[in-house]
């Protein structure tokens, strides 16, 4: 009897030894500090001799009615809202473009992926020449065609939407490279019947194309939202949140009180809210995706 | 009549869009070969010059901060190789106790990244000691729910019939793996080693935390102080500079293009 119940034990205790060091790594610095971060947040920030004290919500309370708090949420949110349609349809686009028999597709799919590999810093620091107030590249157009130049970083009207621009830049490249994929596996056939049915191409985009890549377009755009509320390099690079907290996210906003203000304890709110936010995320993702298909 | 006229409009705004795509890089390249004086005058017959990259090479330490990020790089990957390695195999191979609830909690990290808990993560560095450190850059993202999802999957589809013969010849467990799994899997570590490589050159957040001085700060972080502060507003240094910190990368994927975009389509997330 103890014969045979050996091996077992052994696969038990062999498979948590071979994950241990993953287990540790990963409680110390996604588990423990998730959870720690919410127990923070109903507690007050320790100054020097006096401790952390319990508060309840007061921390949540100073959130709602802080301006600059609310004013990156509605950034946030605008961010999401705009740069995750805009790259996923710029994405499609691409990907259908680089497929077909276009000319110099090579360099097409070149010029559309490269922004990918290139760090966002650097990225940002050649964007700042586009925006420059008098010699920037996009005020040198501006004038040649007979409009007056914009400060574009550094009126809040057009600060937001300049950090946009560089994002959908960076990221459509990327997405395009799924859709290229999901495109692959879309059987020919199809599009032959539609060639002999004599089908608009408006029409064979809408009823073969966009309902077979449909669960492509979901995975890409559950991965477009999660980034769109990390962005920071870019605010960070380029604009520091100003002007008057006009391109203030989320993250930026968290990075600015813990590290600039050091208030650890209303961090840790704000924090709360991010964490909030990705679980509805995972939420959606849980309903919405079937893992199987890009997962297998 | 009508379909070839729509044909050459999209092809027209395929380009269009290409051109845009490529125009970054490009102006970047044309300052950064160029004398300051031509980073804002488009001029065929200015000189051409490399005077730019010296200037950006003397005025920071680069050299240094390319030495960080090839260590801090290199040190993530062959840890996230052996560590989640190990996890997966268990994961894969065995119904171990816990193993179901184990794996998803594992997952949690691919939504909760550990730039979100930039603040509890700095404590916990502070605690170790390890701010400050190229350890301390990467230990976060040592244990990649990422990397262990994908190596678990692959490991799944190796025919068990392979684990068992090597078994039968009295390897043990760590023996088969190296034996049986790293060559078969072989491909994936590619992919799952570009992504990582990738990442990491790119990161920026977390190692700005962390890091505050020259001898820890990699290369995004680097350009970043170099940019701000050194630097005032000399549009050809700067390019050169943001070109230089990408060039090995960059260079690297223009020779390997297929693999790269494979590994990222593989690889699914960064």
């Amino acid at each position: 009897m103890p014969e045979r119940r050996r091996p077992q034990l052994n696969v038990h205790v062999q498979g948590w030894l071979l994950a241990l060091p993953a287990v540790v790594l990963l409680a110390a610095f996604t588990h423990v500090p998730a959870v720690a971060t919410v127990i923070d947040s109903f507690f007050s920030t320790p100054h020097g001799r006096r401790p952390a004290a319990f508060v309840g919500l007061d921390q949540y309370r100073t959130m709602m009615a802080d301006p600059i708090f609310r004013l990156a949420l509605k950034n946030n949110l605008l961010y999401a809202l705009i740069t995750v349609p805009v790259s996923i349809g710029l994405a499609l686009a691409m990907a259908l473009w680089v497929k077909g028999s276009i000319q110099g597709r090579t360099a097409l799919r070149l010029a559309f992926f490269t922004p990918t590999i290139l760090p966002m810093v650097a990225a940002a620091n050649i964007w700042l020449f586009f925006y420059t107030p008098d010699y920037g590249l996009l005020n040198q157009v501006l004038r040649a065609l007979g409009f007056s130049s914009v400060n574009w970083l550094g009126s809040p009207a057009t600060a937001l939407p300049a950090l946009m621009a560089l994002t959908i830049w960076k990221e459509a490249g990327f997405f395009m490279v799924f859709f290229l994929a999901a495109l692959q596996q879309v059987s020919p056939v199809l599009y032959e019947a539609a060639r002999m049915e004599n089908a608009s191409g408006w029409l064979v985009f809408r009823r073969i194309t966009w309902p077979l890549v449909m669960p492509t377009t979901l995975f890409v755009a559950i991965n477009a939202l999660i980034n769109a509320f990390r962005v920071v390099d870019q605010v960070i690079a380029m604009t520091g949140g100003g002007p008057n907290n006009a391109t203030t996210l989320l993250l930026y906003y968290v990075f600015q009180v813990a590290f600039n203000f050091w208030d650890s304890a209303y961090a840790a709110a704000l924090s709360t809210v991010l964490l909030l936010v990705l679980a509805i995320v995972a939420f959606l993702q849980f309903f919405l995706l079937d893992r199987k298909i890009h997962y297998r | 009549m009508l379909n070839r006229l729509g044909e050459f409009a999209s092809t027209v705004i395929a380009w269009l869009f290409g051109l845009i795509w490529a125009l970054p890089l490009l102006y970047a390249i044309w300052a950064a070969v160029h004398p300051s004086a031509f980073a804002t005058r488009f001029d065929l017959l200015a000189p051409l010059t490399l005077q730019n990259f010296g200037r950006a090479w003397a005025a920071a330490p680069f050299a240094r901060y390319f030495l960080n990020t090839a260590l801090l790089v290199l040190g993530v990957m062959a840890a996230q190789f052996v560590i989640c390695t190990l996890a997966a195999f268990g994961l894969a191979r065995w119904k171990f106790f816990g193993s179901g609830v184990l794996f998803a909690l594992i997952l949690v990290q691919l939504m909760v990244t550990p730039d979100v808990l930039i603040m509890e993560n700095y404590r916990t560095l502070q605690k170790l000691g390890l701010i400050d450190t190229l350890t301390g850059v990467g230990l976060p993202y040592v244990a990649s729910a990422f990397g262990i999802f994908l190596l678990r999957q692959s490991f799944k589809s190796i025919p068990k019939e392979l684990d068992d013969a090597a078994r039968m010849e009295g390897a043990s467990t760590l023996q088969t793996i190296r034996r049986v799994y790293l060559p078969l899997a072989r491909p994936v570590y590619v992919a799952y080693g570009l992504v990582s490589v990738s990442y990491h050159w790119n990161n920026f957040l977390w190692p700005l935390i962390v890091t505050n001085s020259v001898e820890t700060r990699p290369l995004t972080v680097g350009l970043q102080v170099f940019a701000s502060v050194d630097q005032g507003i000399d549009w050809s240094v700067i390019c050169a500079a943001a070109l230089m910190t990408s060039a090995p990368l960059m260079i690297a994927f223009l020779l390997f293009q297929r693999a790269f975009i494979q590994s990222f389509l593989r690889a699914g997330i960064r």
